[in-house]
């Protein structure tokens, strides 16, 4: 086990430093010179130079890369051009935000995908089963951003029941689990929750179907188990799978909350990226990546150790 | 032929009649067609497709001319069924030239990925140790961000437009299939058939050409298939964004994104570019899964 472990976190640094690359190399494939959303048109020469030196763009790719991993490592992801505050306090800010969102999404969506799963693995190719599996179809095509603003016109427009945008009165940095905010939330996490839900439900209903099948199910009812106490047997064994499935989700989520934040004005990640993209403001926009996917790295591996904890066999 | 007859003058063997057992394709094919879900998926998206081709020519309006009396009429007026957009367009004729560009960036991307993902999934499958080392890590590293925020990240990097969406998406989508083409071309890479071709000196391409291909490409495919209606739906969200097709091209998700300010005056008409979106991607789906179980592949 301890072995798996060590291989386990090995196996992620190179991925780590791939990840790094790929965030570095965003910012030198853009088109045009990074500084020139700060610059003004008829900027001298001098200070063109003075500028690409304070942000280092003068030296040499190898050595501008070294240096800003060696930075991020201790938490530093450099300056905003647009804002000229620090990349990292803001990204953490936005992270908090999104990572609520997100959290509450993959818990609706888990719950519900679970009872789907469920349902529709115990009754397999029962007019349920087929109901089941045809919403896990809707939950995987539809586009979520227009869902977000089909419930907008619903839940707000036409029904004025839920605020359609923001983050509540207090604003992003006084969130408070009170109704005022709550409600703010429940739209855009009911639509983010619309894809985990299918993806749950899918694997759950097949997890199911392939423990009833399995022998010692028989076993239990032969030995006389209750209906009861044979369906928490089958809970015990989809567990760690769909706490897997789960926790990837969430890693997709956090990734793929741009969309949704756009919609609801959420001030998460994805509203962060949306604002770096089109005032052009690189380190942002590399920094708000690079943190998203590092975390993703970590959630990976976090879920890969949880399932080899539940379920040793993995580790072979 | 039955290996038992080589020695046998053919001239004293019995006419038999030889009855061809139908072909692996021919099988997939009779399955597909029985399959009533499947068949209702390909029927609506050849109707797309055929919206895409020749939706230009039968517009009832022309797409593109507005007119500031009559923006956003409500749905069933007259001369504009499906009334018209925040410019005063008329949304029928919008959305049916829409399905060109919006099926074509939802596509486009995936056949550049199949081809070049094959590519680079067989050499690795096929190669093994270390250049399959070397190649898969390298894939690694692109799984390890959410599809969703790769797409997002490399447009934002390179600029709106056609062009870098197209570049950004096939790259999204180059990784999972290559990934799928390594793991079915190391399964034959180890098989008999295999084998013998090596035994008798044909050179790897050949091997590959003649004995891998035809035995990898269907899985690669439906795989691909698969990713299809993903594409339509982050190709429309990089549009919707603001990184895709520029106004006043139609196409539904940059459509979305201009109608998002009417969602109070006109909600349904904001809401029908995603329609279009939806149908387009269940389609996709659902022939998608029907394939896959007419070719009887699992997972």
């Amino acid at each position: 086990m301890l072995q798996f472990l060590i291989r386990r976190v090995l196996y992620t640094l190179p991925i780590m430093l791939g990840v790094a690359l790929v965030c570095f190399a965003l910012v030198h494939l853009a088109p045009g010179d990074p500084l020139v959303s700060i610059l003004p048109p008829d900027a001298s020469q001098q200070m063109q130079q003075e500028l690409r030196k304070l942000y280092g763009f003068d030296r040499s790719y190898p050595e501008q890369f070294a240096s800003w991993v060696w930075r991020a490592m201790q938490g530093d992801l450099g300056t905003s051009i647009a804002s000229n505050r620090p990349v990292s306090a803001e990204v953490l800010k936005a992270v908090g935000n999104t990572l609520r969102l997100a959290a509450m999404a993959t818990l609706i969506g888990f719950v519900f995908g679970c009872l789907f799963g469920f349902v529709a693995g115990y009754f397999q190719n029962s007019w349920v089963d087929k109901a089941a599996s045809f919403t896990s179809v809707l939950g995987v095509s539809v586009p979520h951003y227009w869902l977000g603003m089909v419930l907008v016109i619903i839940f707000s427009s036409i029904l004025m029941w839920l605020p359609a945008s923001g983050a509540g009165p207090g604003g992003s940095d006084q969130w408070k689990w009170n109704w005022e905010h709550i409600k703010h939330m429940l739209l855009p996490a009911i639509t983010m929750s619309v894809i985990p839900m299918g993806i749950i439900a899918r694997t759950v209903r097949a997890l199911v179907a392939e423990i009833l099948a399995q022998e010692f199910v028989v076993g239990l009812r032969a030995k006389g188990l209750t209906d009861v106490g044979v369906f928490l047997h089958v809970v015990k064994n989809a567990a760690p799978t769909a706490l897997a499935v789960m926790g990837l989700q969430l890693g997709y989520l956090l990734g793929g909350s741009i969309l949704i934040e756009t919609v609801f004005a959420w001030p998460g990640t994805g509203f962060l990226l949306n604002s770096a993209i089109f005032q052009r403001d690189l380190p942002l926009l590399q920094g708000t990546i690079l943190v998203l996917a590092m975390f993703f790295v970590v959630l990976n591996l976090v879920v890969d150790v949880v399932q080899t904890l539940l379920d040793p066999r993995i580790a072979r | 032929m039955n290996m038992l007859n080589i020695a046998v003058d053919p001239a004293k063997v019995p006419a038999v009649a030889f009855e061809r057992s139908p072909g692996y394709w021919q099988t997939v094919l009779r399955r597909l067609l029985r399959d009533k879900v499947a068949m209702v998926a390909a029927f609506v998206i050849l109707l797309l497709v055929l919206l895409a081709l020749f939706g230009g020519m039968i517009t009832p309006a022309d797409p593109y001319k507005s007119s500031m009396l009559s923006r956003l009429k409500p749905i069933g007026t007259p001369n504009f069924p499906l009334g018209t957009d925040e410019l005063g367009r008329d949304m029928l004729s919008r959305l049916m030239v829409g399905a060109r560009l919006s099926l074509f960036m939802g596509i486009t991307p995936v056949v550049c990925a199949f081809i070049i993902g094959s590519v680079i999934g067989i050499t690795a499958g096929y190669a093994g140790g270390y250049v399959n080392t070397v190649i898969m890590r390298t894939i690694d590293v692109f799984y390890a961000f959410p599809s969703v925020l790769l797409a997002i990240a490399l447009s934002g990097a390179l600029g709106a437009g056609i062009t870098n969406s197209l570049i950004s998406l096939t790259v999204v989508f180059i990784p999972p299939i290559a990934r799928v083409a390594e793991s079915v071309t190391t399964q034959i890479r180890t098989r008999d058939f295999v084998e013998a071709a090596r035994a008798s000196g044909a050179n790897a391409f050949t091997i590959v050409r003649v004995h891998v291909l035809g035995n990898v490409l269907g899985p690669i495919f439906v795989y691909a298939t698969s990713l299809i209606a993903v594409a339509m739906i982050l190709a429309s969200g990089l549009s919707f964004l603001g990184l895709g097709v520029k106004p006043p091209e139609p196409e539904w998700g940059l459509m979305l994104n201009t109608l998002r300010t009417a969602i109070y005056t006109q909600p349904w008409i904001a809401a029908l570019p995603g329609v279009m979106i939806f149908i387009t991607s269940i389609a996709f789906n659902l022939l998608s899964d029907g394939l896959r179980s007419a070719m009887e592949i699992k997972g």
